[in-house]
């Protein structure tokens, strides 16, 4: 670890959010344009749901977090208060992983 | 408490959901903290990374390549590619976050998955701004406590014995819901999904999450 990678990391990091935010963010874009912005979120995040769920290190990994996921859903989607979704994510999660049923 | 206005709950206490999510993040921030100290970087160096870089996929794999012998180089390649989705949230973000420009410029420091996917939850002006900061404020605290605390005592709890690696992606169901609830929102997310989890084994990590991006053509044909 050294002070280059993390002055480099800071800039480009800070880089490209100012480039969405600030630079690019300012201006009017065409219709189109705001359209899909629109739909970013429910893009990227549905995209992180998948990736958090199902892989670690880039390979697709199945273990105990599929089964506390998938009840967390059922509370959000059932509009349960966001605390309650993610506290039964992390006990189910906990409670199979325990068992030894999924790692 | 809560009241239900356009399928999107409106009015529930945002402080509740920012404190545990920035605790869990912050759980997060300790086995950052330790793993960084662990693989030769000084106390400093790693609470200058978390105060600086703040986008935690992309510190994480910054650590864990210089720790399985990696070169600077390709470390900063891996974590460019994690970081490079902030722009995307902060182009959606400009949107909603009108304001003078110091005051942009300390926003899109905390432009991340968390408080753009918590904001975007929201649909009156003032709770998306609301949301944005206060998770964006209360991830950022929490992150760096958290990076303190790991990299002065060594040894974290391991987030993965509690189950918070499951609390994350469930956070983001829930952030997800309300942009399930038209249909372009449903197909977007659909094809995103889709994307990431197919894209896994043949991309590196952090690419796979920005090729979702390609759901978002679907905005393209007028409604």
């Amino acid at each position: 670890m050294t002070w280059t990678l993390v002055l480099a990391l800071s800039a480009i990091a800070y880089g490209f959010k100012v480039f969405g935010l600030v630079i690019i963010g300012g201006r009017s874009l065409p219709a189109v344009v705001e359209r899909c912005l629109a739909l970013v979120p429910a893009a990227l995040i549905s995209a992180l749901v998948v990736n958090d769920t199902f892989s670690s290190a880039g390979e697709i990994i199945i273990d105990a977090r599929v089964a506390g996921v998938a009840v967390a859903s059922v509370a959000a989607w059932r509009r349960a208060p966001f605390v309650v979704v993610i506290v039964s994510a992390a006990v189910v999660t906990a409670v199979i992983r325990s068992t030894g049923i999924l790692a | 408490m809560n009241s239900v206005d356009g399928g999107v709950v409106e009015r529930d206490s945002l402080t509740a959901p920012c404190v545990v999510l920035g605790a869990a993040v912050g759980v997060f921030g300790v086995a950052f903290g330790v793993g960084a100290v662990s693989a030769g970087a000084t106390v400093t160096m790693t609470c200058v990374m978390s105060l600086l870089v703040f986008t935690g996929a992309s510190q994480f794999s910054a650590v864990s390549v210089i720790a399985g012998g990696g070169t600077v180089v390709s470390a900063l390649a891996g974590a460019s590619l994690l970081a490079a989705r902030n722009a995307v949230y902060g182009l959606t973000m400009s949107r909603r976050l009108q304001g003078s420009l110091p005051l942009r410029l300390i926003a899109a420091q905390l432009t991340i998955d968390e408080s753009t996917a918590m904001a975007t939850a929201r649909s009156d002006e003032a709770s998306v701004r609301r949301a944005f900061w206060l998770t964006g404020l209360s991830v950022y605290v929490f992150w760096n406590l958290g990076t303190l605390a790991g990299a002065l005592i060594g040894t974290a709890i391991d987030p993965a014995t509690v189950g918070l690696d499951a609390a994350f992606p469930a956070g983001f169901a829930a952030m997800v819901m309300p942009h399930l609830a038209h249909r372009s929102g449903r197909r977007a997310g659909l094809i995103g999904a889709a994307v990431c989890l197919v894209s896994i084994p043949f991309l590196p990590v952090g690419l796979p999450i920005l090729c979702a991006a390609v759901g978002i053509l679907v905005g393209v044909p007028k409604p």
